[in-house]
This record gives C-alpha cells, sequence and structure tokens, in this order.
C-alpha cells in the first residue's frame, strides 16, 4: 500500500524566520527558484545556507589563509586536509567545533563531536591514529561549570574510547567569558596512502547512490541551524536537536569503509555530518558537475512514518553516502552485512544538474544542485577593529610577592595546573605508537612500525586575541609552531577552529577579521598552510561574546622518533640555556591575571622573522643530538617552563640571577614569544659554550640560566621550592575542584 | 606458537595484540571472526583482546560471551588449551564462565588511562613463565570496568589455590590502597582458573613491549608463552 504523501505546512514569514533564514534571504531564494518553496525545500536551503555549513559570514575573509605548499595534497574544501608525509604516505587531519551541543548536553554533544571528526578523516580513506581536542570552559566558580566538565570529558573519552583512536593531546582553559558558551574543539588525525585518498565528487550519470551505517532517526533535526543562532536562557530547551552518538556503530562503520575502500568498490563517498543527507548529497553531484535524485522511500529509518522534511534535515550519525562502482555493488554489500550495518541504494546521479528528492513517486523538492552550495549568501559584514591596548609596564604592576609563592599559585592555577583528571580518562595509549602522551609540548605519534612519526599539537592564547585580535591570531599559529619544533618536529601544516561570538556585530567580526589576517600573516611567514578548518560563530549567550578563540592544530614530521625532545630535564649538572629575547613582557600575562587580578594591556608581539629564527636554531641542537630537554616557553613564562620541566623529572635546578635590567618579576613571569629552555648532557658535542656561540653566530639570543640537580628549584635571593611541593600543588586543584572540594 | 586473535564487532585492542604477538614469537597470529564457529586448526593460543564488544551496551563482555566462536573456545580450554583474556577479553572470560567474578565500574566512576604498576605473583606457569616471582612490572590500563569481585568463597578459592596473578602494587611491589586505581578486590589485576590454562588481566602487557615506546615490561607474558609452547610443540 502506498502511503499518503506527508500533507506540508504552508510557507509563510514566521516559518521562514523560524527556519533561521532572513527576509533578505528568503529573497535570494525565490528569485533563485522563481516560485514558493516546498516546504521539503524551505528545510534544505535553511541546512545549505545556514553560517555553519556556508561560512556565509567567513568565506570572504577565508580566502586569504594560506593553504598551498609544495607537501599539501588536498587543502580546505573536502572533509578533511591531506599532506604528503614521505614514504608514500598522507596524513589527513581536520579540527571541528561542537559548541553549541556540548553546552545544551555535554555528554552528547562532545562525544559526537569527536564522532563527527573522525568521521571526516576516514571518509578520505585514512585509518584515524590519533585525537586531540581543545576545551574551553567558564569560570571554575560558575553553578555549571563542573557538570559541563564532567559531561564533556566523558563524552570525549566515551567516544574516543570505544572508538578505539589514542587521544594524545589537547587545551583546557577556564574564563568566565566562556560561562554558557563552553566551547569543543576535536581534531582527528588519521594516515592513508598518498595516492588512496578518496574524495567526495561523483563522477558518472546513473551511477548508484548508496546510503551506509546506522539508521536515520528524529535526533539532530536543526542542528546546523541551532550551531548558527545566539543562545538564551531557553537553550537547554533545544535539547532535542542534539544527536545521539554510537562509538560502536562508528568503529564498525570505519572498518567497513576501509575494507571497501581497499577492495576497490567506491568511486566518491562523503559522510553525513552537519545537515545530514542533504549536505552530502548536494555536495558529491555539485563537486561532480552533476545532479543527484534521491528516493526517501529507501532510505533505513530508525522511526516509522518520518517526513521527507525530516530525512532531509536528520542529523543522525554514522551514516555515510557513496557511489560505487556498479560491478562492484554485491561485494560492497555483503561487506556491509558482515560489519551488520545498513546498506541501501536511494538514489542515483544525474545529467541536469537538480537536486530532486521524491518520496513514492512524489517530487517533495526540485532545486538547482550548484546553485544551492554556490549561490549561498555570502557578506561581506562590518566590522570595526580592534582598538590597540597601551604596552603594560611592569613598572605599572604592584611588586611582586615572593617568587615562591608566585609560582606556587601560578602552578596551581586552573589553567596551568595539570589536567591529568581529564586526559586519564582518554585511552591514549591503544595503537601500541604513542612515543610521547599528554603532558609534553605536543605529543608524539609513530608511523606505523617507524622510525618516522608525527607531532601534534592545539594551541591558541585567547586572552591575547581579545586583546589584539591580529597579534593573538598570529600567536596561536607562533605557538603551535614552537610546540612542534620544541620535540624536534619540521612543522608542516595546520587545521584552524575559529571560534567566535555573533558576527553581525561589528566588533565581533573585528575579532575574526583580525584574527584571520593574524593566522594568514604567521602561516605564510612560517611556510605552515591551512589544510582544513571550521568557524563556529554566534558563540553569545545572553549577547555575551566569548573570548575569541581560534584553536589552531598543527601538525609535524620527526624522521625518527628516536630523536624527539621532552621536557623532563635528563641528569644532574646539566646546564640550562635560555633561547630567545627575555624582555619582561607582562601585559596580558598569567601574572597579571592570577596574581595581580587584572587583564590588560597590549599581549606581547610575536615577530615572525625572530620565532622562525630561535625556532630553526632550537630544532637543528635537537637534531643533532646537542640537547637533551627542551621546553617552549608560553603561559606564566619562565619559571613555569622550568617548573614544568623540573616535576617531568623530579629533578630541580639551581637558577643564575635574572639577566640584563629586567625587573624580576617581569623576567621570571613574563610571556616574551619565540624562546625555549634546552639542556646541555654533559657528553653532548657541543659544550654550553659552544651552543651559545652558535646561537649568537645565528643571530639568536641566548644565555646560560642555570644548572639542573637536587631536588628544588634554587632562585637566588628566595627560598627554595621543592619540586615535591610543585607537584603537588600542581596536581591537586582539578582533582579536588572536580570532587566539590575547591 | 599458533595463536588465534578473536575478533567482535566493537573489539579495538586487536591490532595492538596481534602485532605484539608477532613480534614476539615472529609468528603472525589469525584473526578469528566472532560469527566463526571453529578456531584453526592447530592453534595452541587463543587471545580475546580489549575494546568494547557490541559497544558494551549490555553489561561488558555480556554479548560476546554468546557468540558462536565462544563454544569453540570453551571446548578448546577444557581440553587444557591455553587461552588469554586482556581487558574486554577478561570480562568476556568471566561472562562466559571460564573465569570466576565479575569486573565492575571502577571505583572512581570514571574511565582510567595510566601506567600501573603489577607485582607479579608467581613465574611457574606458562603466563607468567617469563618473570621472577615478586617482580614489579608496569603495564597501561585503559577501562571504566576493572572493578574484580567475587564472593567471599571464590576469593578464598583463588588465594588458597594461588590463582592470582598480577596484583596492583606501588612502584616498590606493597599492596596499597593508593595504587589500586580501580578498587579490585585484594588488589587483583590478572587471575587463571582452576586449571590453570585461562588467564584473565585487566592490564594491557601488549602495549608496553616495544623500546619505542619506553617500557618492554609486558614483552615477558608473550615471550614466556612463546617459550612455553614451543618447548610444548
Amino acid at each position: 500500500m502506498r502511503p499518503m504523501t506527508p500533507k506540508e505546512p504552508q510557507i509563510n514569514p514566521a516559518l521562514v524566520a523560524e527556519h533561521g533564514l532572513k527576509p533578505d534571504e528568503y529573497q535570494r531564494i525565490l528569485k533563485l527558484i522563481g516560485r514558493e518553496p516546498t516546504f521539503t525545500e524551505l528545510g534544505i536551503f535553511s541546512s545549505m545556507w545556514n553560517e555553519h555549513c556556508s561560512y556565509k559570514s567567513s568565506r570572504f575573509h577565508l580566502r586569504g589563509l594560506p593553504t598551498q605548499a609544495p607537501w599539501v595534497i588536498q587543502g580546505p574544501g573536502e572533509n578533511a586536509g591531506v599532506i604528503d608525509i614521505g614514504d608514500g604516505l598522507a596524513c589527513v587531519f581536520k579540527m571541528e567545533s561542537h559548541n553549541h551541543p556540548s553546552y545544551i548536553e555535554p555528554n552528547q554533544g562532545a562525544a559526537t563531536g569527536v564522532g563527527g571528526i573522525l568521521r571526516d578523516v576516514f571518509t578520505m580513506g585514512a585509518r584515524p591514529i590519533a585525537a586531540l581536542n581543545a576545551l574551553s570552559f567558564g569560570d571554575p566558580a560558575h553553578a555549571k561549570t563542573r557538570h559541563l566538565v564532567s559531561g564533556v570529558v566523558a563524552g570525549v573519552g566515551g567516544y574516543g574510547n570505544s572508538f578505539g583512536v589514542p587521544t594524545v593531546g589537547g587545551q583546557v582553559r577556564f574564563h568566565t567569558r566562556y560561562d554558557g558558551n563552553n566551547l569543543v574543539n576535536a581534531m582527528a588525525v588519521g594516515l592513508a596512502q598518498a595516492d588512496k585518498i578518496f574524495y567526495a565528487a561523483a563522477s558518472g550519470v546513473g551511477m548508484p547512490i548508496v546510503y551506509l551505517g546506522s539508521k536515520t532517526g528524529r535526533d539532530g533535526i536543526h542542528g546546523a541551524s541551532m550551531a548558527s543562532a545566539e543562545f538564551d536562557e531557553d537553550s537547554e530547551g533545544k535539547r532535542p536537536t542534539v544527536q545521539v552518538g554510537d562509538p560502536f556503530a562508528e568503529k564498525l562503520l570505519l572498518e567497513a569503509c576501509l575494507e571497501i575502500m581497499e577492495k576497490g568498490c567506491v568511486i566518491a563517498i562523503q559522510d553525513m555530518g552537519a545537515a545530514g543527507l542533504t549536505c552530502s548529497a548536494v555536495e558529491m553531484g555539485a563537486k561532480g558537475d552533476l545532479g543527484v535524485t534521491l528516493d526517501l522511500e529507501k532510505v533505513p529509518c530508525r522511526e516509522a512514518s518520518m517526513t521527507p522534511y525530516e530525512m532531509m534535515l536528520s542529523e543522525s550519525q554514522e551514516r555515510m553516502l557513496m557511489v560505487l562502482k556498479p560491478e562492484k555493488e554485491a561485494e560492497a554489500e555483503a561487506i556491509f552485512r558482515k560489519w551488520g550495518l545498513d546498506f541501501a541504494v536511494v538514489g542515483h546521479t544525474t545529467p541536469d544538474m537538480r537536486f530532486i528528492v521524491r518520496y513514492h513517486g512524489t517530487v517533495m523538492a526540485d532545486l538547482p544542485i550548484k546553485e544551492l552550495g554556490d549561490e549561498a549568501p555570502l557578506y561581506e559584514r562590518p566590522f570595526v577593529e580592534t582598538p590597540k591596548l597601551s604596552v603594560l609596564s611592569p613598572n605599572d604592576v604592584k611588586p611582586p610577592l615572593p617568587l615562591d609563592e608566585v609560582l606556587l599559585t601560578l602552578i596551581g592555577s586552573p589553567d596551568l595546573g595539570s589536567k591529568r583528571w581529564v586526559y586519564e580518562q582518554y585511552d591514549h595509549v591503544i595503537g601500541g605508537n604513542t612515543v610521547q602522551r599528554p603532558g609534553g609540548d605536543a605529543a608524539v605519534v609513530r608511523v606505523q612500525e617507524g622510525p618516522k612519526a608525527l607531532a601534534l599539537t592545539v594551541d591558541v592564547t585567547p586572552r591575547y586575541c581579545e586583546a589584539d585580535p591580529f597579534e593573538g591570531g598570529k600567536q596561536a599559529v607562533a605557538e603551535a609552531w614552537r610546540n612542534l619544533t620544541a620535540v624536534g618536529a619540521r612543522p608542516l601544516a595546520i587545521t584552524d577552529n575559529l571560534n567566535f561570538g555573533n558576527p553581525e556585530k561589528p566588533e565581533i567580526m573585528g575579532q575574526l577579521v583580525g584574527c584571520i589576517r593574524g593566522i594568514a600573516e604567521a602561516c605564510k611567514a612560517l611556510d605552515f598552510p591551512v589544510v582544513s578548518g571550521n568557524v563556529s560563530l554566534y558563540n553569545e549567550t545572553n549577547g555575551r561574546g566569548i573570548l575569541p578563540t581560534p584553536s589552531i592544530g598543527g601538525v609535524g614530521v620527526i624522521d625518527d622518533f628516536k630523536t624527539s625532545a621532552t621536557l623532563a630535564f635528563k641528569a644532574e649538572g646539566e646546564s640550562i640555556l635560555l633561547i630567545g629575547d627575555t624582555q619582561g613582557w607582562i601585559g596580558q600575562s598569567l601574572y597579571l591575571r592570577e596574581i595581580c587580578g587584572r587583564e590588560e594591556g597590549a599581549p606581547p608581539p610575536v615577530d615572525l622573522a625572530v620565532e622562525k629564527r630561535n625556532g630553526d636554531f632550537v630544532r637543528s641542537l635537537i637534531a643533532s643530538g646537542a640537547v637533551s630537554a627542551v621546553h617552549d616557553l608560553s603561559d606564566g613564562g619562565l619559571l613555569i617552563a622550568l617548573a614544568e620541566m623540573a616535576m617531568a623529572s623530579s629533578m630541580g635546578a639551581a637558577l643564575d640571577p635574572e639577566k640584563g635590567d629586567v625587573q624580576r618579576h617581569a623576567f621570571w613571569f613574563g610571556e616574551d614569544q619565540a624562546r625555549y629552555l634546552v639542556t646541555v648532557p654533559a657528553k653532548s658535542a657541543s659544550s654550553p659554550q659552544q651552543i651559545l656561540e652558535a646561537a649568537t653566530a645565528a643571530g639568536v639570543p641566548a644565555c646560560r640560566l642555570g644548572v639542573t640537580g637536587g631536588d628544588v628549584l634554587m632562585l637566588p635571593g628566595e627560598r627554595p621550592v621543592s619540586v615535591a611541593k610543585l607537584r603537588e600543588v600542581f596536581e591537586g586543584w582539578l582533582p579536588a575542584y572536580m570532587a566539590g572540594a575547591a | 606458537m599458533k595463536s588465534a586473535v578473536l575478533v567482535f564487532p566493537g573489539i579495538n585492542r586487536e591490532r595492538d595484540m596481534a602485532r605484539t604477538l608477532k613480534l614476539v614469537s615472529g609468528v603472525e597470529p589469525a584473526m578469528v571472526w566472532h560469527a566463526d564457529t571453529e578456531l584453526p586448526k592447530g592453534t595452541d593460543l587463543v587471545v580475546v583482546p580489549g575494546g568494547f564488544s557490541y559497544g558494551d551496551y549490555l553489561r561488558c563482555g555480556a554479548i560476546a560471551a554468546r557468540a558462536p566462536i565462544m563454544d569453540a573456545v570453551r571446548s578448546f580450554a577444557a581440553k587444557g588449551g591455553l587461552v588469554l583474556g586482556v581487558c574486554n577479553g577478561f570480562q568476556i572470560l568471566c561472562e562466559s564462565g571460564l573465569l570466576p567474578g565479575v569486573l565492575m565500574r571502577n571505583s572512581q566512576l570514571r574511565f582510567i588511562c595510566r601506567d600501573v604498576y603489577l607485582r607479579v605473583e608467581r613465574s611457574d606457569t606458562p603466563f607468567t613463565r617469563g618473570y621472577n616471582a615478586g617482580q614489579v612490572i608496569r603495564v597501561p590500563v585503559a577501562h571504566g570496568e576493572g572493578n574484580y569481585i567475587a564472593d567471599g568463597e571464590t576469593i578464598a578459592r583463588l588465594e588458597g589455590e594461588g590463582r592470582v596473578m598480577f596484583r596492583y602494587a606501588a612502584p616498590d611491589g606493597m599492596i596499597d590502597p593508593n595504587w589500586n586505581h580501580n578498587g579490585a578486590m585484594n588488589a587483583i589485576a590478572g587471575i587463571v582458573n582452576d586449571a590453570g590454562n585461562v588467564l584473565g588481566m585487566m592490564p594491557h602487557p601488549e602495549n608496553h613491549v616495544d623500546p619505542a615506546i619506553g617500557c618492554t615490561d609486558g614483552r615477558g607474558l608473550f615471550a614466556g608463552l612463546a617459550e612455553h609452547l614451543a618447548k610444548a610443540a
């Protein structure tokens, strides 16, 4: 019996508004198709033209990012970026946000964020070998923060652990500006044969389009539209728009997809992510210059009597769309059945560039396929540049407490304290390739049997971006580059995940534009292109935006992982050298915020030429085996970095008096950029003196800072701080906070 | 050594396990699908690896314990064949009745991934002959449900018959609640059945076999098994 074609509601201005389409955008639709859209068509437009999918506010500016390098195989525009790492292998990676869902339903929101990004990577034919994430939470004192941390971490861990990918690194920060709008940025990294990358573009007319994976349910309808609007008190009522993750199904989908790719069954493949079936079908057709016709009655559904509208907008997870080679269809189906997954031919490609959606023969939508993507609104939104802040002199900052007290306060603060409570909930050893685990400058993951390895990091300093978007954008890229350098890697490329407030406000748009410009400038100077990324806007609750947070995921390569450097001191009596210039930059430092309670001044500027020179010098020291421990300097400055090296090794150090005429607190806690600490072993090929001379010859500022040994950090004229006490404070805050005690 | 690694949907450390078996014994193991009903001819070691079989959506290991291949594993074990279950594999062996007891949620109610120290209780078994009794080894754990529990009588039997092979311990080998991350009774990390041919353990020795990763303490288990089976052959 043929079911009745579902009766669709009449289109009216209220319905258009509910779909997140502005009146002028609706006019654009009318002009494009020359008639009033059907309800299903309206849903399709709302999926394709929301901020999340169309990048309508950011697209114009994203064009300024450098995306090319000889080692780039695929830049932005596909499911993930692809770079050549030699030996016939490619690294496939991307970072994506799942911010709004993770506030509404932290566990499932974060879990499906991880699931989505893993799918982006294996859709391209790569087996995921590592995951990372950057999490930003509100003020620890905010009533919901603990609940959000607990849920997000359980969600990230629950998905990745079950799927079976090691989660090897990331960032966790707290700031009141993320109250009510926490950020979950998930990054996945996969490995593929460089000549076996799979793309979304369909080819060939009359080819069957195959639906694979889990069934379609009513979850996640309007998820992408939700991510394109601000939040208010009622946002938690949007919980039904959050999808539910099934890592078990994803693991099966991974194995089944890789198997049919291996067997040569696949012509084109696209995962169903944001905006589900709509977005994936349109992309496959549009990229291949083909039309697509879907017959929705063939879509495997989880629930009875789902309407075409619901099927087109569902964001149910763990689903794929493919064009298979017709002669291989039976083989592919057998593989999917073996893994217990759904397999259904739901449509075919056509020569006429139309996107036609039918339900039991009735046409529910008939739209021009190219224009759905290409004609999406593009806004050059007005913006005002963030006013420059004046440089804060150390003289304007109150005299420091005794340094030992400052050190202990900072090392136990939410942003600098150990994140062990978080990363221990992530399986970071599965795969047997994790050479450097969480807690170092960058994670190091061996490639297959080695000796090659990938270095991976996620970085951004939002308070710098807020104070000066351009310098902050530069700094985020430079920091990622520096972290990769500090483990001895050659930085290759980045993925960027740009999290901002409402772009319709010129000040917010100014932050976005400034950060993108800064990122572009740093990427160019450091030969570190952007190969994939994601933009998340409207991160505002009740009109207050988050700190601008352009998370940068960096990937580098190490030819032999045995030469990679770690931050732990290795032996007593080794000279500690400081590479890079220390002016004592106190503006926007954690010292200023945590000790003085002030968030002021211009952030430290990044001189990219200096950054490159200093980093290249440190990398050469690591490669030649001249140094034993290496650590980059970032949040908290010099003394924090030393404390981290000491805690990693349970070994102290005796430090020399500060150099030059920099004030004591500014010297030890200033956040000048482009700096590293290295130690020189007794048996090094080069003596400390020779290294200092080589630095001078290379135009790199460097000085001796002290010597390793003992079980305390000895500062001239200060009370010694025991490494055991440091560790106790460092490890103490987060577990106590989560237990409700801090 | 002719080992067979069972593959249930949702298992995810089968590749780590196969790689380790190959590394230590030089022989590629057979990967055996859950829906199969027979083990490959000549199998002398069955390994049930870690992961989330069937998503662990019911009690961990409960569905896998009822998979078709498990009948073959039960009859293999009944004839004295060696069976090793790690993590989810341990849970599956408990659920299938090959080992007593159950793995409950970690006492802190969170998944935990970290290196732990294990005291090897005996060295006179095929599984532990690569170690000395009392030796402390460092291996990673990665589980949410590793808290071993059994009734008093079972625990008394396990202890009385010397069937506890590994215990969570401090680095110096002392049994200390602070070093028992999941709250297991008697700090039990691994046990054998009454015939001594089936071992279940929560930690992952297969992830600590390669100097590249910084620790090879897990290698002794596989090297010992390979040696035992070579002698038996």
